[in-house]
């Protein structure tokens, strides 16, 4: 087995008595889609945010391992910038993309941060520069047709339709070049036309060597999409394993649907 | 008719100086939300180092094109270092604090700024040279337009031209405006945001000094309090045209440099303020959010 990319160990994030994550474990191995479920308030978006340098965790640790070069991280206490430079992304639960950018410069402006052109470079215009910019648009041409967008390009992104602007957030985080690419509810809202060609792209994508750690509520996708899955329940992790363990875990049908009372 | 189109190109002489100074008030609060109130103080170093710069160049007998050039560079370049090092001083500590509490700062500075100049320098009126000459070809129409304002527009209408492009087309214009629209969202895709906001107060500022060397020259003196009024009038003209919108700041520095042109003109010079602060006023009444601003609609 090959390591895994992502470790989590005894993550903990407090929000003054609150304890919205509590020593929590977590791996995800290359390749893998891996789901984080649980009801309404159990800390996953949280943990996304401690993940991402949003915020900073109270205690534990966590590594991420290239899985080409090998090189590891501590990604704790690091600026979110500087985090997704070491290859994960995000998108959000709540659709924050760049309004009144185009949908091309929604995709261009996830390249950022692999591009050195600076201010200097801007004003002047070498030829580097533009080779950069050039190379920029034209793989920001082949996210767009991945996620089916090329024809969108100049539109601007807040006239897209709700799939098609949660489609466009992916491509943004596809855009910075992730290894490990963390997804928020990316099917909330969604018609089961659009969920199901979400499904298919985060398939291919997933098969393309991205590896993917996705938060969902729509328990079908999640039983057909995940290879592991994270339960979480008041911020602490009660369950793990396969879909099928899962689905028979006490502990997670009780969480869900509460106890059985004896009358 | 002479007279009114004297003053209508006075007029946007005079609203091109207020646009090279709105520009950085609009810009810094596109992207933070502050109003930089050490602005104009910053204009007023630009235009403090071209006169030195200028007055030493003299000595030496250099042509007065290459004066002018080599001041206004040397102006930009020194105000942006002051831009630069206020915000990371001054604001950049104060960040996540409440909104006041960088105003303040901010205030302060401004304060600061002009007395570390009156002691430095000097509390008197000092004569700017004339850097821009009278051209031969402008010779008929000089009574109406002269040489220095036509120099003034075309300036100006350059790095009008020169921002568009850079916001609109590079990279780091494409990072300012998506910093400008979610701050977070733009670290996570992997943009320094502080790398951007301190380019943005380097741009802003080096505009305000091209503004400085270019209105000192014109008007033919400069003191330490200079910063402080044509940063009000700068302010003034990026909120009526609606803060934080870059073609805002531009329309609204010329419609407020007409009306005061137009007031001094056919009222009195000493209503120039009073027509241009209740044109304010009357915008502000009828369209709060400024001539291009958009309302603020927040997501609930």
């Amino acid at each position: 087995m090959s390591e895994a990319i992502l470790k989590v160990s005894g993550l903990t994030k407090n929000f003054g008595g609150i304890k919205a994550i509590d020593n929590v474990d977590l791996d995800i191995r290359p390749g893998e889609i891996v789901a984080l479920i649980g009801p309404n308030g159990a800390g996953k978006t949280t943990f996304f945010n401690c993940l991402t340098g949003i915020y900073t965790p109270s205690a534990g640790d966590i590594r991420l391992c290239n899985p080409k070069s090998g090189l590891k991280t501590k990604l704790n206490g690091m600026k979110p910038n500087k985090i997704t430079e070491k290859g994960m992304a995000r998108t959000f639960q709540n659709i924050r993309l760049f309004p009144t950018m185009s949908v091309l410069e929604n995709v261009m402006i996830g390249r950022h941060c692999r591009t050195k052109a600076f201010i200097l470079g801007a004003i002047f215009r070498n030829p580097a520069t533009r080779r950069e910019e050039e190379e920029i648009i034209e793989m920001s041409y082949d996210i767009l047709k991945k996620i089916g967008l090329h024809k969108e390009v100049n539109e601007e992104a807040r006239n897209l339709s709700y799939g098609a602007q949660r489609r466009l957030e992916i491509g943004r985080a596809l855009a910075t070049e992730p290894f490990l690419l963390l997804l928020d509810e990316p099917a909330a809202g969604m018609n089961p036309k659009e969920t199901e060609a979400l499904v298919r792209l985060i398939r291919q994508i997933c098969s393309e060597g991205h590896s993917i750690l996705l938060i969902e509520h729509d328990m079908k996708l999640v039983m057909s999409l995940s290879d592991r899955i994270f339960v979480m329940d008041y911020g602490k992790k009660i369950a793990q394993g396969t879909p099928e363990e899962v689905r028979s875990n006490p502990a997670v049908i009780k969480a869900y649907l509460g106890e059985e009372v004896d009358a | 008719m002479d007279y009114f189109i004297e003053l209508f190109f006075g007029g946007l002489t005079r609203g091109s100086i207020y646009a090279l100074i709105a520009l950085g008030y609009t810009m810094v609060y596109g992207i933070i939300g502050l109003i930089n109130f050490a602005h104009g103080e910053i204009y007023m170093i630009g235009a403090f180092t071209s006169f030195i710069v200028a007055t030493v160049l003299s000595i030496y007998g250099f042509p007065v094109l290459a004066i002018v050039v080599i001041a206004g560079l040397a102006a930009a370049v020194w105000s942006a270092s002051y831009g630069f090092t206020i915000e990371k001083l001054a604001y950049r500590p104060l960040r996540k604090a409440p909104r006041l509490a960088p105003l303040i700062s901010a205030i302060g500075m401004s304060i600061f700024l002009q007395n570390y100049v009156l002691l430095a320098q000097t509390s008197d009126f000092l004569p700017f040279p004339a850097l821009i000459p009278e051209f031969a070809f402008m010779e008929p129409v000089a009574h109406i337009v002269g040489s220095s304002d036509l120099v003034i527009l075309v300036t100006t209408a350059l790095v009008m031209i020169g921002l568009t492009f850079l916001i609109k087309f590079t990279k780091i214009g494409k990072a300012m405006r998506a910093t400008a629209q979610d701050k977070t969202m733009a670290v996570l895709v992997g943009i320094n945001v502080d790398r951007v906001i301190s380019a943005t107060f380097i741009i802003g500022s080096a505009l305000a000094a091209i503004g400085g060397l270019l209105i000192a020259s014109h008007i033919g003196q400069i003191n330490f309090y200079i910063g402080f009024i044509a940063g009000i009038k700068a302010f003034t003209a990026a909120v009526l045209g609606g803060i934080g919108s870059i073609p805002g700041a531009v329309l609204g520095s010329l419609v407020l440099g007409l009306t005061e042109s137009f007031a001094t003109g056919y009222v009195s010079s000493d209503y120039e303020d009073v027509f241009a602060f209740s044109l304010l006023v009357l915008i502000l009444i009828f369209k709060p959010s400024g001539l291009l601003g958009k309302a603020e609609t927040k997501k609930v």
